[in-house]
């Protein structure tokens, strides 16, 4: 893991993750030109829908729980035991 | 022809013969209860089976459809791996209970009746406590808290079942209405073993404090029992939709917060039951099949998550993520195995994940439910976020720990090795799933947009998970969840006990003591000195009277009655006197007298004892002679007067 050599807050900048967003990227594109056979929703058809969605949960489901954690339920180890 | 054997007697009685095995004898039968059982189910007949008539009931212990039949595969082969991986475990009480467990949940899934079911639910919550009890003294407060919530669904339920019947419902199990109070007593119950919000506590709980196999078969078997009631007793279920969904984020939202591996696992069970009771609300075909065939994924991937992370703390002694980290060039194997139980749950194409949780969104879109299937999809981020990147990455990864340890040993890399096989079969080949499933549904899961949009959602929320790193830095807490309502409040019920009604209780005391006990000792005052006065007087003139009569009844004694005694002895004393005389002149007399004349008598015979026999033959002539001459006087008389003589001749 590239971890070991760089900082963890570096670790997007590293060049094989270059490599990785390059490839991410061109999905998207391929992604477009997928055949929609069962297009329900008007989100079926934008290209790379699930990626921005994948990715924007990924943001919400981390701030939210860390900030309703931090906020109310995340408590010391020994909170049950006295 | 045997059309079907029930898959519960293989596994109980495997329980009551394993106290009596030793080495490889025990070892077959631990494997080959749940191998009998799968194929026993094989080889079963659909139908009912096991019917007991009771009581003007019907009970059916065997209700086999493709409903009960897909969830006795599952059953059997989740046991099977849970076995396996403890295969080394040298307690027999922890392989009795995993095996009574395993067999009641079967005998759940087959129960035909309401009665039935609940008597294997309720052996459920009973076997299954002791996998954390197993654990230690230290577990013995988790397990107790496990069986209140337990012992409370279970109590739902038979006073839902008894409610239904007693309203006209009948026993038998099949879909029950959604109104009425029997029927939500029942839904109640089995929400409870569902862990839906906000029932859900027992499960993080209990779970990661269980032993070490043990978590195995807890995460198989008590929440999926509950989805197959589900998509049995109340599919299309309405109140299960948003339910489901809640669960599938709740599960996840935890799961950003904790920081013990096993117990953010056990949240991502709530997260993925929600999909399964999300799916059976929708109650479409295809929405059922979901629900079935996810539960069918979900135990075998779920149980290699969990044999992964048990398998770590097993052989780290570890259990929290800050602890962790850098095992991948220790663990190897481990990590390999997780990696692929990681990529299932994720629903990765290939993997068991991909070809069931897509068929729940799907069948959210097909009914047009565009949030139901926006909020699952968020979830599935969500789960690929915790179990596919977080957990791994800091505990086979991020800072190296430093700690010592090895892949366990190779039982566990077994049963791991089964279940990751599994994985990556149904994936691969889903129709050997899809083709058990229960209802008519066709779905296709390998569409090139499907895959290619799975794919890409994945991958991006991976990009997020590494940019966001530093935000998911394990922290070493503890996150309050409702099961504050029953260990803080509790004990806030204990403080109301001990403060407030123990200070009522001693203003109480006081108002006694003051009012009651104080006034008391001017009692014992006061009763003192009518003793004095009154008690004592009275005792001293009863004791003189007393005194008095003693005397007089001892002067009676003396001259009344001694002299009465007296009169009477002398007055016998006289006739002994008459009577000796008596006995001595008269009676000696009279024997004397007899005793004489025998003399005499014997002197006289003795003449007659010459010992000369013409003597003796003289006397018998002459006695002849005499008795002859008796014989011819009394000739005419002797007949009259001899009975025996007459009736002797006729």
């Amino acid at each position: 893991m590239t971890s070991k050599q760089t900082p963890k807050s570096q670790v997007y900048k590293s060049k094989k993750m270059k490599i990785l967003y390059g490839i991410l990227v061109l999905m998207m594109v391929l992604d477009g030109f997928a055949p929609r056979h069962h297009a329900h929703f008007f989100w079926d058809n934008i290209g790379g829908f699930s990626a921005i969605f994948g990715f924007i949960a990924c943001v919400i489901l981390i701030f939210f729980s860390k900030g309703i954690g931090h906020a109310f339920l995340m408590k010391r180890e020994d909170f049950y035991d006295d | 022809m045997i059309e079907f054997i029930h898959p519960t007697l293989f596994f109980f009685i495997a329980a009551a013969l394993l106290p009596f095995l030793k080495g490889t004898t025990r070892k077959i039968v631990l494997l080959g209860a749940p191998l009998l059982a799968f194929f026993g189910l094989l080889m079963s007949i659909e139908g009912t089976h096991g019917v007991l008539s009771s009581m003007g009931q019907e009970f059916i212990l065997g209700r086999v459809d493709k409903l009960s039949l897909v969830f006795g595969y599952v059953f059997t082969i989740a046991a099977l791996i849970g076995l396996v991986y403890s295969l080394h475990v040298e307690r027999d009480g922890e392989h009795m209970a995993a095996l009574l467990y395993a067999g009641s949940s079967l005998g759940a899934v087959f129960a035909g009746d309401l009665f039935t079911l609940f008597i294997f639910w309720e052996i459920m919550a009973f076997t299954s406590v002791f996998l954390v009890w197993f654990r230690g003294s230290e577990s013995a407060a988790v397990g107790i808290r496990y069986l209140m919530v337990h012992t409370f669904g279970g109590v739902a339920l038979l006073g839902g079942i008894a409610i239904y019947v007693a309203n006209g419902g009948g026993i038998a199990f099949d879909a029950l209405p959604h109104t009425g109070l029997g029927p939500t007593l029942i839904l109640i119950g089995f929400l409870i073993n569902a862990a839906v919000p906000p029932f859900h506590a027992w499960l993080p709980d209990a779970y990661p404090e269980s032993t070490i196999p043990g978590i195995v078969f807890m995460a198989a078997f008590t929440t999926k029992t509950a989805v197959y009631v589900l998509v049995r007793g109340f599919p299309g279920t309405e109140i299960l939709v948003p339910l489901g969904v809640t669960m599938a984020l709740y599960g996840v939202v935890y799961a950003v917060l904790e920081n013990d591996i096993r117990r953010l696992l056990a949240y991502h069970i709530i997260s993925q039951v929600g999909y399964m009771v999300a799916a059976v609300g929708m109650g479409t075909d295809l929405a059922l099949n979901g629900a079935v065939s996810h539960a069918y994924a979900h135990i075998l991937y779920k149980g290699l998550l969990m044999m992964g992370m048990s398998s770590v703390v097993f052989m780290t002694g570890r259990k929290k993520l800050t602890e962790l980290g850098g095992l991948y060039k220790t663990m190897p194997i481990t990590f390999s195995l997780y990696m692929i139980g990681g990529f299932a749950i994720s629903a990765f194409p290939l993997f068991s994940g991909f070809v069931t949780k897509s068929m729940v969104i799907s069948a959210a879109i097909e009914i047009h439910r565009p949030a139901v299937s926006l909020l699952l999809t968020l979830a599935s981020a969500g789960t690929f976020l915790h179990t596919g990147l977080k957990l791994p990455y800091y505990v086979f990864f991020a800072k190296d720990a430093g700690i010592v340890a090895k892949d366990p040993p190779p039982n566990m890399i077994a049963g791991m090795a089964l279940a990751a096989f599994m994985c990556v079969f149904i994936g691969v080949w889903p129709e050997f799933l899809y083709k058990s499933l229960p209802f008519a549904a066709d779905y296709h899961p390998y569409t090139g947009d499907h895959v290619v949009g799975a794919l890409l959602m994945l991958l991006f929320t991976a990009l997020g998970f590494f940019m966001l790193l530093k935000k998911l830095d394990p922290e070493p807490t503890i996150s309050v969840d409702t099961d504050w309502f029953y260990r803080k409040a509790v004990p806030g019920f204990m403080w109301l006990v001990n403060k407030p009604i123990a200070a009522y209780e001693e203003r109480v005391t006081g108002f006694y003591k003051k009012g009651i006990i104080a006034p008391g000792v001017w009692v014992s005052k006061f009763s003192e000195y009518l003793d004095l006065l009154i008690i004592d007087p009275l005792v001293n003139a009863t004791a003189a009277v007393h005194l008095f009569w003693v005397s007089y009844c001892r002067k009676f004694d003396v001259r009344v009655i001694d002299g009465m005694v007296n009169a009477v002895g002398r007055g016998v004393f006289g006739g002994g006197w008459f009577s000796n005389i008596f006995e001595k002149y008269i009676v000696y007399g009279l024997i004397n007298v007899v005793g004489y004349m025998n003399h005499v008598g014997a002197r006289i015979f003795k003449r007659l004892q010459t010992g000369s026999v013409h003597n003796y033959a003289m006397i018998i002539i002459v006695g002849a002679f005499i008795l002859a001459n008796i014989y011819i006087l009394f000739r005419d008389q002797l007949p009259s007067n001899l009975i025996v003589w007459k009736w002797g001749l006729g």
